[in-house]
């Protein structure tokens, strides 16, 4: 297709997102016990895990029919959590390249450390980057819910060992560099955090990080 | 059993049209610079919402616990200047003792 140098801006993102492929393998595992306790098998955990690559949203889904939700609310709950990948593929998209159906597939790879670690600064994105960060993530969720479908009790409960502050300490992480050197953003992150605390006793799960997003809005004020 | 797999294939439909549905309607074009100033302050506006929502987000409720803890302290390490995978690392590991000991 392209000279062999062409593979490296995705390498790159590919190796920027070891470390958060590493902790989506052990929380995939989690989510693989999960499943599994709930009965549901060591095959469909893994499809799910396939065709959704979805971490909260499966979580979500898990959780509704664990306490003994029907499918519809499951499937709102995961809509809702999924939401915010909406107006992140509207920023991803003018780097995208080829024709709808080619754009549609490679905005499949917006997953949010991947989206975070493309993000350029000034709304701009690079595509090779995200593409080849968000390979070994989902490698990484896929064989990891594998691991946990198949093992099922005998491995535990993954979260005794701290792994549900991996993500939000990653987002710290590339969260202070956005905020580097712009008063604006640290303004928009902290109305944003405001926002999605005040919410999340009141909305649905997934709510408070889509209005979040309102924030933002202070970039329609002029320069500062 | 038919309950899961029809959740399963919907929500991961879903997922592929959410994700999709950017890509599609904007296609290749060069969004108007007000849109673009509003998207370079969504990755901020995002990471901080899921930051604190992960922090402190319990189904529906808001929790002060071993979590906020180990937060707390990848922040430290951050201002710091420690390495990123030391940092989540100790999170995690802060995480684990106070949940342990807590």
């Amino acid at each position: 297709m392209s000279r062999p140098s062409g593979l490296d801006p995705y390498l790159a993102g590919a190796r920027a997102s070891v470390p958060f492929a590493l902790a989506t393998l052990v929380i995939g595992i989690s989510f693989g016990v999960l499943a599994r306790s709930l009965g549901w098998g060591i095959v469909a955990p893994i499809v799910f895990s396939v065709i959704a690559f979805s971490g909260s949203a499966q979580f979500a889904v898990a959780a509704v029919l664990g306490a003994g939700g029907g499918a519809v609310a499951a499937i709102l709950a995961a809509v809702l959590l999924n939401a915010r990948f909406g107006p992140m593929g509207v920023a991803v998209a003018p780097y995208l390249k080829g024709r709808p159906f080619r754009r549609a597939l490679e905005g499949q790879a917006v997953v949010d450390a991947s989206w975070a670690l493309a993000s350029r600064g000034g709304g701009r994105f690079d595509r090779e980057f995200m593409i080849g960060a968000t390979v070994p993530q989902g490698v990484g969720w896929i064989f990891g819910t594998a691991i946990g479908a198949v093992s099922g009790d005998f491995i535990g409960d993954p979260e005794r060992l701290g792994l549900d502050v991996i993500f939000p300490a990653f987002f710290l992480v590339l969260l202070a560099e956005e905020l580097r050197g712009s008063r604006r953003a640290v303004a928009v992150a902290l109305i944003a955090a405001s926002l999605a605390l005040a919410l999340v006793p009141f909305a649905p799960a997934g709510v408070p990080v889509i209005a979040a997003c309102v924030a933002a809005l202070l970039g329609l004020r002029g320069q500062s | 059993m038919t309950t899961l797999w029809v959740t399963i294939v919907a929500v991961a439909l879903a997922s592929a049209a959410i994700k999709a549905a950017g890509p599609v309607l904007v296609g290749g074009r060069d969004l108007p610079p007000r849109a673009v100033s509003v998207i370079a302050l969504l990755a901020p506006a995002l990471l901080a919402a899921l930051v604190v929502t992960e922090t402190l987000g319990k189904d529906q409720h808001l929790v002060l616990d071993e979590r906020a803890i180990g937060v707390a302290v990848a922040g430290l390490a951050l201002a710091l200047r420690a390495p990123v995978l030391l940092t989540v690392a100790l999170a995690a590991a802060t995480t684990a003792l106070a949940g342990t000991f807590g």
